[in-house]
């Protein structure tokens, strides 16, 4: 009994860590989705110095992610890897690229325009392949003995291709939100353009994939529609009602930040509702959280550490975040 | 043998051993790198003086780069043991998991946190608090060195572990055997060393090429004197840490330090020294060795008569790849050997007053700029292809714990990693070439202090920015 409850606790935790990833990486990335339509110089430096200082740490919650899975439910981080093998190495790929622009732009000027491509195509990969890895860890991995038993393209499918254009929209999103709260001028103006047209694109998606998941199995279907569940689920399509309706309101009323949150309240409702269809496997249909977790040893010694350490980090990065607050500079450090 | 080339256990040991020695070129740059900066601004701090403040901000941006490069190449490590050894995952996961995930936790988060507090907020918060961050990043990097060095201890020298009936390691009890084990201080030390010195070789090699060209530069003459005590006090400790880790290995890994002096026959009289050869693995001989009798003896045991055994006392299939340990040990140790000369050259140096007068002198730590990175490569080649044939010594084998992955995707995913490393980190040591190549400002003031602004907007980055920037324009 003691374990299973850890179990849960640990699920909950690697949950909020790849959360966290998902929108703090979501708006760098997202930033770097939308940087090629930015005017080139001042537009293009602001919105990079709206994020520089913090996208390390923001990407750090990815590591946790993984890190956290290796440790707690190594069966999972075992099986959904090489499942996803080619698009793990893409996302690797694109996040070298994107990580190294911060840098590399400022180093010398007749080579930005090429560290900007970079950065835009890093961004766009990352995210991509982040969005199928997700759609084809949903619609199932195929599993025999404790190991993956598919081909290495078996995540590639119409769904996937879905999942994964709803998350790049998703973070373009966000970062159009981001750079609402941070730049002024010409920047903002553009963003809050871009901003409305994403917020459509993103609340298309969602509902693409909200319609399409519960086709992928009878599993998924019952647990969204079967009494008396969906009294509970129901409320999950009426809140993002809420906050969309929200969003849009606040675009034209010419607010700085609430667009940015209620970007945010839309991707933690489609979290839950991911929770919602996953729960309670690690790996859908095949590989229960309760099948994948290591032994409650390494459970508990991690778990206090982390419920010490977790509320620092939250607190020293919110130092962080609050020593640039303000709207971004178009200079850096360089 | 196409096949064999495409065997995905070697392909991914090929993607592993290079994507790692590349990451590691970033990080024994950037733990050096980070308490030499903590050091400089701490100096800063106390003295007032300008010279440590510029060779801070010279120094600040060639370590943003070195650690943006290793942030990139370490995330993909981070990955790598899903992705490429996901049986040895799920078997050891329970192990090195949670000491990985502490790493995370106590020391990503702390670097990152900090981070850029340290590159971009020195005219948002005060001097104290800005010297705190700087501390913060550089205790961040010590951490996590200390947490992966565990992990790849345990590896090395397994223990506080049991076999449950999944076929997984777990722990016995207690953490602390899985934490502290038998070959972990060593390394731990060996390894923060050797970052050290590579770095004071780095910082030493760019101060002399700029005394080469001026040698009134107080910046350079600064620079290259740190570095020098660096390479003359920390170059003894260096190869006493590194016999004692020898001594160490001999007791816990003995077909490993077989391997690296190329002992292959038992030797009941005491042990040559083979300084050079050509051993192989097939022959189970060293050809056209040069030896010395006895001196290997004395080395490994201190005592020149003492029997020392040879591979030969182990089943061949439990010797690592003998050439590859025997000439990666004489690199980093010939690299030693001429750090200590080095290092005594410039103690020569200083006492008769010439310290930035001998051209001679500085072209020398010039060309040994690189060395540190070559010798610490060097010595992880040394380590970990002297546990093969094990991942986990003794207990599990390398082939035995590679992803079910067709090659052809392991294939594709190597050339990618080689076609992208060469590419990005190639620019990057350009750009870091380039920088370098700037002297350090000899005159450059202070940045001008403005105020910790509040909200809304100032043009404070933008002024700031003008001092921060100059020198690149004079470059
Ligand atoms: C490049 C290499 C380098 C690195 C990475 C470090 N140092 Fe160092 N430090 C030196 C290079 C140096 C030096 C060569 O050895 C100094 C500089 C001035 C001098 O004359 O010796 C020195 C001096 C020096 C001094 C005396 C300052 C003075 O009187 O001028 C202190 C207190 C430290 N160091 C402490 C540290 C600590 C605690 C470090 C890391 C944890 C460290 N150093 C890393
Ligand atoms: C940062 C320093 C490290 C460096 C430079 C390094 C270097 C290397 C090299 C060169 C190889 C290739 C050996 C061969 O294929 O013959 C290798 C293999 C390997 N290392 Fe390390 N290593 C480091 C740290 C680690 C750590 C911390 C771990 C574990 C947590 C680790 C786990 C492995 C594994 C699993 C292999 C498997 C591939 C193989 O054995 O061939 N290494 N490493
Ligand atoms: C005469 C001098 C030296 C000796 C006798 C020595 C000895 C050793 C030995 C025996 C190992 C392998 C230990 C094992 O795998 O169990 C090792 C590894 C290593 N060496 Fe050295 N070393 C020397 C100098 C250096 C220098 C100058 C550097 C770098 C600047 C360096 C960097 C490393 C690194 C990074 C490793 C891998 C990590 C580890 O196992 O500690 N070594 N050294």
């Amino acid at each position: 009994m003691g374990s299973l409850d850890l179990t849960l606790i640990w699920a909950g935790i690697i949950g909020f860590a790849v959360m966290a990833y998902v929108v703090l990486d979501g708006f760098d990335l997202g930033i770097g989705i939308l940087f090629a339509t930015l005017a080139v110089g001042d537009e293009r430096d602001r919105a990079m110095n709206s994020i520089a200082p913090v996208w390390d740490g923001n990407e750090t919650w990815l590591v946790m992610g993984g890190g956290g899975l290796l440790a707690v439910f190594p069966l999972a981080y075992a099986i959904i890897l090489p499942a996803t093998y080619p698009l793990i190495i893409a996302m690797l790929l694109g996040l070298i690229f994107r990580g190294v622009a911060f840098e590399f732009r400022w180093r010398h000027p007749r080579h930005r325009p090429l560290w900007d491509f970079a950065f835009s195509l890093g961004s766009l990969v990352a995210a991509f392949a982040q969005g199928v890895t997700l759609g084809a860890i949903l619609q199932g991995i195929r599993v025999e003995n404790n190991a993956y038993a598919g081909g290495w393209l078996d995540w590639l499918s119409p769904f996937s291709m879905l999942t994964g254009v709803a998350v790049v929209i998703g973070y373009a999103l966000l970062g159009a939100t981001w750079l609402i709260w941070k730049t002024e001028g010409s920047n903002q103006s553009h963003a809050r353009r871009a901003a409305f047209w994403l917020g459509i694109g993103t609340l298309v998606a969602l509902a693409a994939v909200s319609a399409a998941t519960p086709f992928l199995s009878y599993d998924y279907w019952r647990r969204w529609f079967a009494m008396p569940g969906v009294l509970l689920t129901a409320q999950v399509p009426v809140l993002v009602v809420i906050c969309a309706a929200t969003f849009f309101w606040s675009l034209r009323a010419s607010s700085e930040r609430l667009p940015f949150l209620m970007a945010l309240a839309l991707f933690l409702l489609s979290f839950v509702g991911l929770g919602i269809s996953i729960y309670p496997y690690a790996v859908p249909r095949t590989v229960t959280i309760w099948d994948a977790a290591a032994p409650p040893q390494g459970q508990i010694f991690l778990l206090v550490g982390t419920l010490i350490i977790i509320p620092l980090i939250l607190a020293y990065t919110s130092w962080a975040y609050w020593v640039f607050r303000g709207k971004a500079g178009g200079t850096g450090y360089h | 043998m196409l096949l064999e080339i495409l065997d995905p256990v070697i392909l991914a040991r090929a993607q592993f051993a290079f994507t790692l020695s590349i990451h590691f070129i970033f990080p024994a740059f950037s733990i050096g790198l980070a308490s030499y900066l903590m050091v400089l601004e701490g100096l800063w701090l106390a003295t007032d003086r300008d010279v440590y403040a510029n060779l801070f901000r010279y120094w600040l941006k060639i370590f943003a780069m070195v650690f943006g490069m290793g942030v990139v190449s370490g995330i993909v490590m981070s990955y790598q043991f899903g992705t490429n050894w996901s049986v040895f995952s799920t078997r050891a996961g329970p192990i090195i998991g949670p000491l990985m995930a502490y790493e995370v936790l106590t020391a990503f988060f702390l670097e990152a946190g900090f981070l850029g507090v340290m590159l971009f907020g020195m005219t948002k918060v005060g001097k104290g608090l800005h010297f705190f961050a700087t501390c913060m990043v550089a205790l961040g990097t010590l951490i996590s060195a200390t947490w992966i060095i565990a992990v790849n201890s345990w590896m090395q020298t397994p223990a506080g572990y049991a076999i449950n009936a999944d076929g997984q390691f777990v722990p016995a009890g207690s953490w602390l055997p899985i934490i502290f084990t038998a070959s972990f201080p060593y390394r731990l030390v060996h390894t923060v060393i050797a970052a050290y010195l590579t770095t004071a070789l780095a910082v030493g090699g760019v101060g002399a090429w700029h005394l080469l060209r001026d040698r009134t530069n107080p910046g350079a003459r600064k620079m290259f004197s740190m570095a020098m005590w660096m390479a003359a006090i920390v170059t003894p400790i260096q190869i006493l840490a590194g016999d004692a880790h020898g001594l160490n290995t001999l007791e816990h890994q003995p077909a490993k330090v077989l391997a690296m002096e190329g002992d292959f026959e038992p030797s009941p009289n005491g042990a040559p020294l083979v300084l050079f050869g050509l051993p192989s693995n097939e022959a189970a001989r060293v050809r056209y060795a040069w030896s010395v009798p006895h001196i290997g003896s004395l080395i490994l045991k201190h005592d020149p008569y003492a029997p020392l055994q040879g591979l030969k006392d182990f089943p061949q299939d439990q010797w690592p790849p003998v050439a590859i340990v025997f000439w990666s040990f004489r690199i980093m140790v010939g690299l030693a050997l001429a750090m200590f000369g080095l290092g005594l050259w410039s103690l020569l140096a200083r006492l008769r007053g010439k310290l930035f007068d001998w051209d001679w002198l500085h072209r020398a730590a010039v060309l040994m700029g690189p060395a540190g990175f070559v010798a610490v490569i060097a010595g992880w080649v040394t380590t970990e292809v002297g546990r093969q044939p094990f991942t986990i010594y003794g207990l599990m084998r390398t082939a035995d714990s590679h992803s079910p992955l067709a090659a052809p995707a392991v294939a594709a995913s190597l050339v990618a990693f080689i076609l992208v490393y060469f590419a990005v980190f190639g620019a990057g040591t350009y750009y870091l070439l380039r920088l370098m190549s700037k002297p350090p400002e000899p005159e450059e003031k202070e940045p001008v202090r403005v105020p910790p602004r509040a909200t809304g907007v100032t043009p404070a980055a933008g002024v700031t920015s003008t001092s921060w920037r100059r020198s690149e324009r004079h470059g």
